[in-house]
């Protein structure tokens, strides 16, 4: 009996620590959202609240892709405390492409490259002082980089 | 053990700028293997982190969309002449790759 109550206590306190963790602190790779197959489900699994789109969000992507393979992504905000970058590529089977968590010496600054199978539109959506921002451009793809 | 990383790094002013370069297939999964017909198998980096002097400034979580041997940069403030940046990286298949430099 007295062993029972101890997991118990145990157990409680636990999960107590696990929900003190910010929610925006990700700790470990949200899975679900990367696996999601459409972008409501990314936005969804991801992120609460309401997107605004912000002139403060600068989205660096070529207009046409030639080689959807390999298209140049750059996302910079004048925003403070960011917290993460994402970026969405809206058509992609997997739109969730990469999230980048920031620290406190991060200059929120990031590029990657990444494949696109169609073209779409990609948005980055930069998460600061707990709000949600974000700029979108569509891009036309000559190539597709998803299949063979 | 995944390939080293390539980490070019430079101070310019209060802020460091850091690209790297990480040689790895990027599979999606959704690619047909030419001469089997069947598809390559996802393999592909779901996270790298990035640490100066040991603290975390960075870390990216990446789906099956970043492109073949992903090329990624970023900055950040407080780095200076002799630090250590490591880079690290996890794919889905369990395999990682370490690199570390000093700042110039």
């Amino acid at each position: 009996m007295k062993l029972q109550r101890r997991a118990l206590i145990k157990g409680l306190f636990t999960a107590a620590a696990v929900l003190a963790v910010p929610r925006w602190l990700f700790a470990a790779r949200p899975d679900a959202a990367f696996d999601a197959d459409s972008a409501e489900g990314v936005l969804g699994d991801l992120f609460d609240g309401p997107i605004t789109e912000s002139d403060q969000v600068m989205l660096k992507i070529p207009d046409i892709a030639e080689n959807g393979a390999v298209v140049p992504v750059t996302v910079s905000t004048g925003l403070a405390d960011v917290e993460s970058i994402s970026v969405v590529v809206l058509n992609n089977p997997t739109p969730l492409a990469a999230l980048f968590e920031m620290s406190p010496q991060s200059v929120p600054d990031i590029s990657v490259r990444i494949k696109m199978g169609e073209s779409s539109a990609v948005q980055a959506i930069v998460k600061a002082g707990g709000k949600l921002y974000s700029s979108s451009k569509e891009v036309k793809v000559t190539i597709g980089g998803c299949g063979g | 053990m995944g390939k080293p990383i390539k980490i070019r790094a430079k101070i310019k002013g209060d802020i460091a700028e850091v690209k790297a370069l990480m040689p790895h297939p990027m599979e999606s999964g959704a690619r047909i293997d030419a001469d089997t017909g069947e598809p390559v198998p996802k393999h592909y980096i779901q996270e790298v982190i990035c640490k100066h002097n040991g603290n975390i400034v960075n870390t990216a979580y990446w789906g099956t969309a970043v492109s073949k041997n992903p090329y990624m940069s970023f900055k950040f403030k407080g780095a200076k002449s002799g630090d250590k940046l490591e880079i690290s990286w996890k794919d889905n298949t369990g395999d990682s790759s370490v690199s570390e430099i000093a700042f110039k």
